[in-house]
C-alpha cells in the first residue's frame, strides 16, 4: 500500500476474515493500519494528529445532536440554544463541548502545524500531504466562523457582518459577491439559514480530506524528530527503524489523549465561557454595535494581519482590499512551504541558524494574536504591522535565504542509532536491534 | 535543541494566557472582588441567597427587567432556588403574561410553564436572563453595580444620567439600592452588601441554572480522566519497555 515495505495480510483459510477480505480487502487495510511501521523516535510533539482525529469526532457528534434541538432563524435561533441550555437533557454538556471542542481542535492544529513547521513535516516526498493539511485547516476555520454566528447573539452578527463584508473590498465583483454571500441585500435571516446548512456540511469535507491526508501519510511514511528517512530496503531494515502503531503508538497517543481531554473538561465544567466573549450572550441587534468586535481567539492572529494594512499597497491596492489579500495570503503561504524551504536538512533540530527564527516564528504568531485582541489603538497597529512583516518575511525571505547559507549540523545515520544512543542501548551486534523492534502479535 | 523547544512552549503558554486575559477584562469599570457562595469546583448555589435575590428581583429589578428565556417552573430546582410547587404558582400568578387565547394586548395571570414577562419600561432595559454571562466579570459585575453609584450625575438630551464605578462612567440606570430596600421574608437583615449579593447570585442562577449539575459531572469527569491517563501511562511504560531497555528484556 505505502512506500515502506510492510507484512502482507495472509488471513487463515476457512476464516470468515478471509471471506470477507477476498470479496472486499477492508481486513487488509485494518491490518495495514494497526501494523504500519511508525518510527520508533517519535516524540510528544508527534500526539496531535490522533486528538484531530478524536476531535473531529466529538465536534460531529455533538454538532449532529445539537442540530437536532437547534431551530434556525432570526427570531428562534437564540432562544433555542437557551432552550438547549436549560431544558434539554445534557444540553448544557452538549453545547459547552461543542463551544470548548472548538477551541480545543484549533489548539491542536496549530500545535499541528508548528510541529510540522519545526521537524519539515512538508519537505519533499510530503507536498501533497502538507498541501491536504492546510486545506483542512482552512475548512476548519471556515466551519468554526460559520459556527460561531448560529447562537445569532452580538458577536455572532456582526462578525458575521464583518467578515462577509471583507468579500466587498474585491474589485469589480465585490459587491455583488456580498451580496450573494448574505442572500439578501444585509445579513438576515437568509444569511443565518446558509451558515446553519454549510457549518453542517463542512465537516464531512474536513472528514473526506482527512481520509487523503492519512491516505497520503500511509504512502510516505512519518516524519521523525531526526527527520532521516525510515530505511526502506526490506521488511528487516524497517524493522529496525519502527514500531508497528499498535500497540506503541495506541497508548502512547492515548495518554496524550487523555491528558489534553483533561485540559478540555477544565474548561468545559469550569469554565465554559472563558474563551468566548460576553456579548454573545446578547442576542443580535442589527441597530446596536458592540465597543469591541472581536472575533474567536483561534482567528486573532489573521484578524490582525487583516487589520495591520492601513494604507494602501503599491500605489494601487486600496488598504481594505490589501487587508483581505494579506490575511488570506499568510495562510496560503504555508500551501508554499515545500518549495520557499531551500534546506535539505528536514529537521530543524540540526538547523542552529534557522531555529532561532523558528522561534521568532512562533512568538509572532503570538504577538499578533495579541494584536488581534486589543482595539486598534496605541501601538497596537504597529505591533500588528511590524509582526505581518515578519510573517511574510519569514517564508518569502528567511526560508530560502538561510537554507542555503547555514551549515547543519550533523545527523544520525539512521533512525535506529538516534533511538539507542539516545536510550543508552549498547548495540552488542545487530540482533539487538532485531530483538528491539519485534512487533508485537 | 531542548531550551529553544522550552523557550517557545513558555512563549506560547504565555501568548495564549495574554489576549484570553485582555479579553476576560473587557470592560473599562473597576470591580469589587466579591466572593458567591458558588466560585471555584466546588461552589454550588445557596438556596437561601437564592430565594431572597429572587424577592430582590420581584420588588426592584421586575418593575423594568424582563427574563424571556426563564420559566416560573425553573424556580422549583433543586439546585436553584427550591421554592415549593405551591410558592412557584403563586409567584407565577404575581406576573400578568400575555394570553395568547384572547385579544391582542389581552393578558391572564401567569401559570408555572410560563416565561417572566418583559415589563413595559422606557429606555429597553436589558432582559435579565442572561445578563450575568453577557457581562465581563459575570456575577462580581453586577455586585459592583449595585454598590458602584457615586452619586454624581449629569444630564445628557435630557436624561439623567448616572456616575458608576463598576460601570467605568456614566449610565441610565439610577441607584436601586439605599439599604432596607427588602422585607426579607428569612428575617435576613437588608444591608446594601446583602442585597447585592442576593440579586447577584440571584441573576448568576437565571444566567446558569444547571451549573451545580455541570461542576459535580465535572469533577467526576476529571477524576475519571486522571484515572485513566494513570492506568494507560503505566500501561504505555510496560509496552514501551522491551524497546528502549531490550537489556532487560533478552
Amino acid at each position: 500500500m505505502g512506500t515502506i515495505p510492510q507484512e502482507h495480510y495472509e488471513p487463515k483459510e476457512g476464516t470468515t476474515s478471509k471471506w470477507i477480505n477476498d470479496r472486499l480487502p477492508i481486513m487488509g487495510m485494518m491490518d495495514h493500519l494497526a501494523k504500519f511501521p511508525t518510527p520508533k523516535n517519535l516524540n510528544y510533539a508527534y500526539i496531535f494528529g490522533g486528538i484531530l482525529v478524536l476531535f473531529l469526532v466529538i465536534q460531529i457528534i455533538t454538532g449532529i445532536t445539537l442540530a437536532m434541538h437547534y431551530q434556525v432563524g432570526e427570531d428562534s435561533a437564540f432562544r433555542s440554544v437557551e432552550h438547549i441550555m436549560r431544558d434539554v437533557n445534557y444540553g448544557w454538556f452538549l453545547r459547552y463541548a461543542h463551544a470548548n471542542g472548538a477551541s480545543f481542535f484549533f489548539i491542536a492544529v496549530y500545535a499541528h502545524i508548528f510541529r510540522g513547521l519545526y521537524y519539515g513535516s512538508y519537505k519533499a516526498p510530503r507536498e501533497i500531504l502538507w498541501i491536504i493539511g492546510v486545506l483542512i485547516y482552512v475548512v476548519m476555520m471556515a466551519t468554526a466562523f460559520m459556527g460561531y454566528v448560529l447562537p445569532w447573539g452580538q458577536m455572532s452578527f456582526w462578525g458575521a457582518k464583518v467578515i462577509t463584508s471583507l468579500f466587498g473590498a474585491i474589485p469589480l465583483v465585490g459587491e455583488s459577491l456580498k451580496v450573494w454571500l448574505w442572500g439578501g441585500p444585509f445579513v438576515g435571516e437568509a444569511t443565518l439559514n446558509r451558515m446553519f446548512s454549510l457549518h453542517y456540511l463542512l465537516p464531512f469535507v474536513i472528514a473526506g480530506l482527512t481520509v487523503l491526508h492519512i491516505w497520503a501519510l500511509h504512502h510516505v511514511g512519518n516524519t521523525n524528530p531526526t527527520g532521516v528517512e525510515v530505511r526502506k530496503t526490506d521488511i528487516e531494515t524497517v524493522k529496525k527503524d519502527t514500531v508497528p502503531f499498535a500497540p506503541f503508538y495506541v497508548t502512547k497517543d492515548l495518554f496524550a489523549i487523555l491528558l489534553f481531554l483533561i485540559a478540555f473538561a477544565f474548561f468545559l465544567y469550569f469554565a465554559p465561557n472563558y474563551l468566548g466573549h460576553p456579548d454573545n450572550y446578547i442576542e443580535a441587534n442589527p441597530l446596536a454595535t458592540p465597543a469591541h468586535i472581536v472575533p474567536e481567539w483561534y482567528f486573532l492572529p489573521f484578524y490582525a494581519i487583516l487589520r495591520a494594512i492601513t494604507f494602501d499597497l503599491f500605489w494601487i491596492i486600496p488598504a481594505k482590499l490589501g487587508g483581505v489579500l494579506a490575511m488570506f495570503g499568510a495562510i496560503a503561504i504555508l500551501a508554499f512551504a515545500p518549495w520557499l524551504d531551500t534546506s535539505n536538512v528536514r529537521s530543524t533540530s540540526y538547523r542552529p541558524i534557522y531555529r532561532w527564527w523558528f522561534a521568532v516564528l512562533v512568538i509572532d504568531f503570538f504577538v499578533l494574536m495579541w494584536a488581534g485582541a486589543m482595539p486598534a489603538e496605541g501601538i497596537v497597529p504597529m505591533v500588528s504591522l511590524l509582526g505581518t512583516i515578519y510573517w511574510f518575511a519569514h517564508f518569502l525571505i528567511i526560508m530560502p535565504v538561510v537554507g542555503l547559507i547555514e551549515k547543519p549540523l550533523p545527523r544520525p545515520d539512521s533512525i535506529e542509532q538516534a533511538f539507542k544512543q539516545k536510550h543508552d542501548i549498547i548495540d552488542e551486534s545487530n540482533t539487538a536491534g532485531g530483538v528491539a523492534a519485534q512487533p508485537a502479535e | 535543541m531542548k531550551t529553544t523547544i522550552k523557550s517557545v512552549l513558555v512563549a506560547a503558554a504565555l501568548g495564549f494566557a495574554l489576549p484570553s486575559a485582555a479579553l476576560a477584562a473587557g470592560g473599562k469599570g473597576k470591580l469589587l472582588g466579591h466572593e458567591f457562595s458558588f466560585d471555584g469546583m466546588f461552589g454550588a448555589y445557596d438556596q437561601g441567597e437564592l430565594q431572597r435575590g429572587y424577592q430582590v428581583y420581584q420588588n426592584i429589578c421586575a418593575n423594568c427587567h424582563g427574563m424571556k428565556h426563564v420559566p416560573f417552573r425553573a424556580l422549583a430546582d433543586e439546585d436553584g432556588p427550591g421554592f415549593g410547587e405551591a410558592e412557584v404558582k403563586a409567584i407565577a400568578a404575581y406576573y400578568e403574561v400575555p394570553d395568547e387565547e384572547g385579544e391582542p394586548g389581552d393578558t391572564r395571570p401567569g401559570k408555572p410553564f410560563d416565561y417572566f414577562p418583559t415589563p413595559d419600561a422606557v429606555g429597553n432595559p436589558p432582559d435579565m436572563s442572561l445578563l450575568a454571562k453577557a457581562r465581563a466579570g459575570g456575577a462580581d459585575y453586577i455586585y459592583s453595580l449595585m454598590l458602584g453609584y457615586t452619586g454624581e450625575e449629569k444630564e445628557t438630551a435630557g436624561t439623567i444620567l448616572y456616575e458608576n464605578t463598576a460601570y467605568g462612567g456614566y449610565l441610565s440606570m439610577g441607584p436601586q439600592l439605599y439599604g432596607d430596600d427588602v422585607d426579607y421574608t428569612d428575617g435576613t437583615e437588608p444591608t446594601m452588601e446583602q442585597v447585592a449579593n442576593d440579586i447577584s447570585a440571584f441573576l448568576m442562577w437565571a444566567a446558569e441554572p444547571k451549573m451545580v449539575e455541570r461542576k459535580q459531572a465535572g469533577v467526576w469527569s476529571i477524576a475519571f480522566l486522571i484515572l485513566f491517563a494513570t492506568l494507560v501511562y503505566f500501561t504505555n511504560r510496560k509496552i514501551w519497555a522491551k524497546v528502549k531497555h531490550p537489556e532487560d528484556h533478552s
